[in-house]
């Protein structure tokens, strides 16, 4: 196990970044990188570190949060697989300009998890291979874990012809 | 025997001998997307047994199949594969929905699931039940049957006869009042490109179902 | 479909060839479910493999912004279907964790003989279906026999026999019963058998081995690199496994009963093998954990504001329908903390992870599933390349996707 202070230390003074932030919740520890850093700290934590498994990539949608200032949060989990020691890894990002590099050179794994982020979110990633919808239609014109989208669509699942008995 | 029939011979109305081998025979098509389909397999399994009923040669080809069991729920990007099985079946065929989920859309009011599969494909029986007892199953299998007894004829007329629409087509597809989002099919967001010499509403039409 | 040109794609000769392209599912009885691929193929030989998924995505993560900590687990048992304890044992374990709360040792233990079973309940369904794609229909039938008795055991606690919705934040919805635990173990008296069944049906059978071996073969660095959990993982000799290394529920007091299964061959034989091997170290850890089931209450204390009174004292003293009130009103209930996290449980197929943001009230305000169906099916590209089309299938079962789980 490294320590957590010894890899933020570390992280800082490499990156040159002083905005590397470390926050503990229960045995979860959070490190807030600006976004513009993201890829080099991702890059380190992976080579220099260990962290060489991408558990999972997600966002949050911070629309209705109580007290908060940005828009979307991207959420990167890391596992160190010899050690088993967890980091999770977030960045903000803001309405007009929803870009982040893709992971994909470092972890295989982002492929699709980008994939999902893009579809549910709209938040693009620079650099990913391909990026599609994954999970809904590629008319789908919406990005529905926004907060802004209703939980029952706006008319999409039925939207759909009617066959009878006489049609078929 | 009062006809001096030898042994073995039978005198029976025709219709009823269709009847009898069409509902003895059921070969269902297990369209089995979710949870429910897993029910499904417990009924074709050892302790339910549905091959006591005749029903239990699951065939996964449309073409080969007369009795569709919708299992699970099905959602935007299924519901065309759903009509395009469905059309690809024979007749004589029939529809079960099996489960609250193709019944009505059960516990997932969301905005990608179809609120029951009878807005769209024509249904016969329902199965409610989330997911239904694998008993439940058993029981649509027999009423399926005892409907067919009752209804079928030799030459399958009453299936010519359908003519007149058997299922919920003529109310919007969606009502309003579960569009929670101001706008109707106009401005929701998943479009099907447009076509002024199709009178229908676009909510209607079948782009996806012809074959190429 | 006909025939097309398609450029060639990472094969060694330099000229174009004539590749066609097979749409596969999604509506097809060897993808289970809902799964759909689209391959393209050199005469039988798979040159390229490209999932599509997507087709039984309900929204499950908005669904789970509308409904409170309690409620969403009927919603997460519909996860992965084939084992819906798993799910809501990882559910309740990450909100228990957001809140801090310790459950009660007795009901610590029954969760881990009801993880257990679900673990070898999804295990049996797995080698019963992928023995069924490769044209052996016994074991299947044989592991579905033993999943009925498992239904019967979860159907004694909860009432229901698929999807129980057993757990509560600090508890459970009933107490077992002393049937309940006489069923149990008689399971652990009968598995035995009917596993050894299936082993000396499949294990050494040529043709089953012969469809497997070498087939699918995912090497560690990849596993690793593609984020590869579970059973999956460890038969490509990544030694990980949530039980051990972060022991959640009883399993750190239950942690010399039971060993973790690897392979090393990396392919679909060596998963079939892990799973076979570790039904019978659940089995194990079931036959220590309901022997030593510790008695005393189920739930935590009432006093912490923070589980369901039990029923009958909702129903005759006021303190309980006060506090059953508290909980259940649109503008009571919890009280959470203004965070985040992160928790996992080792679930049958993998790591079963949720990320929940929460803002304060009493409903999560994101709930991300971090689904080990979902990792796994984005491998299948790597696995499928070079493989005859009737490989697919092997390889398919092996990896054992839940459209479900995938799709969310
Ligand atoms: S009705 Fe219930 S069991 Fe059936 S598919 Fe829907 S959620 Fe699953």
């Amino acid at each position: 196990m490294i320590a957590y202070h010894h890899i933020l230390e570390t992280l800082r003074r490499i990156t040159g970044c002083s905005h590397l932030e470390l926050r503990t919740f229960r045995d979860n520890v959070r490190l807030e990188v600006p976004r513009e850093y993201l890829y080099p700290v991702l890059q380190h934590l992976k080579e220099g570190f260990g962290f060489d498994m991408l558990i999972d990539i997600t966002a949050v949608d911070y629309l209705y949060y109580p007290d908060a200032r940005r828009r979307f949060g991207v959420i990167y989990c890391l596992l160190n697989t010899s050690t088993g020691q967890r980091l999770v890894v977030k960045t903000y990002l803001d309405e007009p300009d929803l870009h982040l590099p893709s992971v994909f050179p470092l972890w295989k794994a982002a492929d699709w998890l980008e994939r999902e982020v893009y579809d549910m979110f709209g938040i693009v990633f620079d650099g990913h291979p391909d990026l599609r919808r994954i999970l809904l239609p590629e008319s789908f014109a919406d990005y529905p874990l926004r907060k802004d989208y209703p939980l029952r669509g706006r008319g999409e699942r039925h939207n759909f012809p009617t066959l009878s008995r006489a049609e078929s | 025997m009062a006809l001096g029939l030898p042994e073995n011979v039978f005198i029976a109305n025709l219709d009823k001998l269709a009847n009898w081998v069409r509902a003895n025979s059921l070969w269902p098509m297990p369209f089995a997307t979710a949870c429910c389909g897993i029910e499904l397999m417990a009924v074709g399994a050892s302790r339910y047994d549905i091959a006591r009923f005749g029903a239990e040669v699951m065939r996964f080809s449309p073409r080969q199949c007369d009795l569709m069991i919708v299992a699970g729920r099905i959602v935007m990007k299924m519901l065309p594969v759903l009509q395009r099985i469905w059309l690809q079946m024979p007749e004589p065929k029939w529809c079960i929905s099996m489960g609250a989920c193709a019944c009505s859309g059960g516990v997932f009011d969301t905005y990608a699931v179809v609120q029951g599969i009878d807005r769209f494909i024509p249904v016969d029986l329902y199965i409610p039940g989330c997911p239904p007892r694998p008993e439940q199953l058993i029981q649509a299998v027999l009423d399926l049957q005892e409907q067919i007894k009752k209804t079928g004829t030799l030459t399958g007329r009453e299936f010519q006869r359908r003519t007149q629409l058997q299922t919920p087509h003529l109310r919007p597809a969606a009502p309003t009042d579960l569009i929670v989002a101001p706008g109707d099919y106009s401005t929701a967001t998943l479009r099907w490109p447009a076509d002024d010499k199709y009178p229908v509403h676009p909510s209607r039409r079948l782009p996806l179902l012809q074959d190429n | 479909m006909p025939l097309e040109l398609v450029e060639t794609w990472e094969t060694t000769s330099n000229q174009k060839q004539y590749l066609w392209t097979l749409n596969f599912g999604p509506q097809h009885p060897a993808t289970h479910t809902t799964l759909r691929l689209i391959l393209t193929l050199d005469g039988e030989k798979v040159v390229k493999a490209v999932p599509d998924i997507g087709y039984l995505h309900s929204g499950f993560e908005k669904l789970g912004e509308d409904l409170n900590y309690n409620q969403y687990v009927t919603i997460v048992d519909r996860m992965n279907y084939i084992s819906p304890v798993a799910n809501e044992i990882a559910w309740h374990h990450v909100v228990e964790k957001l809140l801090g709360i310790e459950l009660t040792p007795r009901c610590q233990y029954i969760r881990t003989i009801l993880a257990e079973l679900a673990r070898i309940s999804d295990h049996c369904l797995n080698i019963g279906t992928a023995a069924l794609d490769l044209g052996a229909f016994t074991p299947f039938l044989y592991a579905f026999y033993q999943r009925e008795l498992i239904y019967d055991i979860i159907q004694e606690a909860s009432g229901q026999r698929f999807h129980p919705s057993y757990t509560r934040i600090g508890g459970l919805m009933y107490d077992v019963r002393h049937e309940w635990i006489r069923k149990v173990r008689a399971f652990v008296q009968s598995f035995p058998k009917a596993h050894s069944d299936i082993h000396r049906l499949l294990t050494r059978n040529r043709i089953f081995v012969q469809r497997t071996k070498g087939i699918g073969v995912l090497p560690r660095e990849l596993a690793i690199n593609l984020g590869c959990t579970g059973p999956v993982a460890r038969a490509s000799g990544v030694v990980r496994d949530l039980r051990k290394d972060e022991p959640y529920l009883a399993y750190g007091e239950l942690r010399d009963t039971f060993q973790v299964v690897c392979a090393t061959g990396g392919d679909c034989y060596a998963r079939y093998l892990v799973r076979m091997e570790e039904m019978l170290e659940s089995l194990k850890i079931i036959r220590a954990a309901i022997e030593n089931l510790p008695s005393g209450p189920v739930n935590i204390d009432v006093e912490t504001k923070e589980v369901l009174p039990p029923k009958p004292e909702t129903w005759r003293t006021i303190e309980g329908l006060i506090q059953h009130f508290e909980l259940i009103m649109t503008n009571r209930g919890l009280n959470t903390p203004r965070e985040e996290i992160y928790g996992a449980i080792e679930s049958p197929n993998g790591e079963l992870g949720f990320y929940i943001v929460a803002d304060g009230s009493d409903r999560p305000y994101r709930c991300r599933t971090r689904p080990p169906s979902f990792v796994h099916f984005a491998v299948f590209p790597y696995l499928a390349v070079g493989h005859q089309i009737s490989d697919m299938v092997a390889i398919l079962g092996s990896l054992n996707i839940i459209a479900a789980e995938l799709d969310r």
